[in-house]
């Protein structure tokens, strides 16, 4: 996708250097009509994403108690607030653990299904792909409910565990202190690895046969073939994968305000259920310092983006390099 | 080796399966795999045709004794299915709608076309391509309060697809750009303006593009939360499936059977969906990440 918007930046040369004032004016008014329709994308756009984007870092400013009042202006005061909350750090860490625990086991594990449905010697392998794609279509929220009961202690999952000896005792893993975040992980890897699974398969469609053959001639094994001559042609991909997978473990709050609420105890509390919390939870709503909260974690996703951004220039350079 | 590849042809499935017994052990993990990661639906819909001390007491049995269809209809009474089936319906429609109209429009021109302010607009879309959720949600609803429209499908619907949306404009722009030029020049020689060139040559020829825009942009609307939540915290009538669902949950959370049977009924929709188009959806998918 973002691969898109380079190309096209690049396809096109940028218009012809300055022209006169009369120039400017007569194009635009020769190109009425792409402005016409370009009308609907940038009003909507304006107004829902790009003043969002912007109203946010004044609302941070903020002292704002409900939609109904006016704010009143209080400067730094709320990200002081903020960095001195030990709720807001424990959700920051929470969404971290998530991040480190989850990303690499979805990349990890799509990686090695990937490589195994596109053998050419495996059967059934479109129905095969089916079963792993499911839950990808299914509602987030939805999800989360229902495996309240399939991870309550008197559920399939706990009872599975202890009949097969590894439990003790049966455990309600999303009531439990210590393994609700873990649980939320686990769903939320169960519920996306299909989609990551299809990145995957797409990158490894883009290595031409021939190659896997001329490794083969070479006389290496399957495993060596795979780690001198699959892998190093994949990187450019782990890097856009990651990233995308990245960005989407920053934003469960469906799956995660339905499975656990953040509790027990904020235990799984991540950063967006901790904004949803003080904007629109509290009895009190304390928009201005979900406000900042919100511009801190979209901070961090920028961050994360940007990263991609170079992360792409870096792989597709190294593609051209290969060519 | 040849001669393997032969017979591997003219053999019967099954036959080249059993003839390799590496790729049926690769075929059976993967299956086995493919099993348990289908297994929570095929519990919910076992638990869903249960009674209460059956879910707890038959262990890991799936069969219910005796179904109890019964579940389905006090999920469905008591929810009110009908209507967040209906909301979730016209909120879904209207977005996909909003999303396509307006991604083909600006696609188009963008893909096709050179003009003043391109570099900025697509400079902002680089720059807000991941914002998340999380963060313009205040924002939006303090703008749908501004302009009226809290508590209306169309603040919802807008709320949606006004912006973001990124993907699906470039997905336009990639396809169009891919046109050849003639088109529009024989267009424009027969007398033709931008708005009927598009109409009726570009957009029909953009069908696969659109196809994919409408069953990622479906996927989308069907299965949004936060910001229906947010929307109907104070119009419970207004609730889609997703939030209705939860809601109920929240006031019932001792009736497994009915929960069950809830769950079922909010995700046989859009994985029949899935079923139906299935192909298409995985391509859609594949096909947007090469590019």
């Amino acid at each position: 996708m973002t691969a898109e918007l380079e190309q096209l930046r690049t396809t096109h040369p940028p218009a012809p250097p300055a022209q006169p004032r009369a120039g400017v004016l007569r194009r635009l008014r020769k190109d009425w009509w792409i402005y016409l329709f370009l009308l609907p994308t940038v009003l909507g756009y304006g107004a829902y994403t790009v003043y969002p984007l912007l109203a946010s870092w004044w609302f941070a400013l903020l002292d704002w108690p409900g939609f109904a009042d006016q704010g009143t202006f209080v400067g730094l005061e709320n990200f002081e607030r903020l960095l001195a909350d030990d709720l807001f750090w424990n959700s920051f860490r929470n969404s971290l653990v998530f991040l480190v625990c989850a990303v690499p086991l979805r990349v990890g594990l799509a990686l090695f299904l990937a490589i195994l449905l596109n053998r050419k010697k495996t059967p059934f392998k479109g129905f095969l792909r089916t079963l792993y794609f499911l839950p990808v279509v299914t509602t987030g929220a939805i999800i989360g409910v229902s495996f309240t009961l399939l991870l309550d202690a008197g559920g399939p999952i706990s009872l599975a565990l202890v009949q097969s000896g590894l439990l003790d005792s049966p455990v309600n893993f999303v009531a439990d202190t210590g393994t609700s975040l873990f649980a939320g992980a686990a769903v939320w890897v169960w519920k996306w690895l299909g989609i990551t699974m299809i990145y995957w398969l797409a990158a490894l469609q883009t290595i031409p046969e021939e190659v896997h053959e001329a490794a083969m001639l070479d006389g290496a094994g399957p495993g060596r073939e795979f780690l001198h001559v699959t892998l190093p042609l994949l990187v450019p991909f782990l890097v856009i994968i990651t990233l995308i997978d990245t960005v989407g473990a920053l934003n469960v709050f469906d799956l995660m305000y339905t499975l656990t609420a953040g509790g027990p105890a904020f235990s799984s509390e991540v950063i967006e259920i901790f904004i949803f919390r003080t904007a629109f939870g509290a009895s009190v709503p304390q928009l201005g310092y979900a406000s900042a909260a919100a511009v801190l974690f979209g901070l961090i996703t920028m961050g994360l983006a940007v990263a991609q951004a170079v992360g792409v220039g870096w792989a597709r350079r190294s593609i051209g390099g290969m060519k | 080796m040849t001669a393997a590849v032969e017979s591997d042809r003219t053999q019967p499935r099954w036959r080249r399966i059993l003839t390799r017994p590496g790729n049926a052990l690769i075929f059976l993990g993967l299956l086995l795999l493919g099993v348990l990661w289908i297994y929570p639906f095929i519990w919910l819909l076992s638990a869903s045709l249960k009674t209460q001390p059956e879910i707890f007491g038959s262990g890991l049995g799936l069969l219910p004794q005796e179904p109890i269809w019964e579940n389905y209809a006090r999920a469905w009474n008591v929810v009110g299915f009908d209507r967040y089936f209906l909301n979730t319906v016209l909120i879904t429609g209207g977005t996909v709608l909003l999303i396509v109209v307006r991604s083909a429009l600006a696609g188009y021109v963008l893909g096709r076309y050179k003009f003043i302010g391109k570099k900025v607009l697509i400079a902002v879309f680089v720059v807000t391509f991941f914002l998340p959720e999380g963060y313009t949600i205040i924002p939006v609803v303090q703008l749908t309060d501004q302009l009226g429209l809290l508590n209306t499908f169309l603040g919802v619907i807008l709320g949606l697809g006004a912006g973001g949306q990124v993907a699906a404009t470039l997905l336009y722009a990639g396809y169009f750009s891919g046109l050849p030029k003639e088109l529009e020049e024989s267009a424009r020689l027969d007398g033709a303006g931008p708005l009927r060139i598009f109409t009726q040559i570009m957009l029909p020829l953009s069908w696969p593009i659109t196809a994919t825009v409408v069953i990622l942009s479906f996927l989308f609307a069907w299965n949004t939360y936060l910001l229906p939540l947010v929307f109907t915290l104070s119009e419970p009538e207004m609730r889609t499936l997703a939030v209705g669902m939860t809601a109920f949950v929240g006031e019932n959370s001792t009736d497994w059977p009915g929960l069950a049977a809830a769950a079922i009924i909010a995700l046989v929709p859009v994985m029949a969906v899935f079923i139906a188009l299935q192909r298409k959806f995985v391509d859609s998918i594949a096909g947007a990440v090469k590019q």
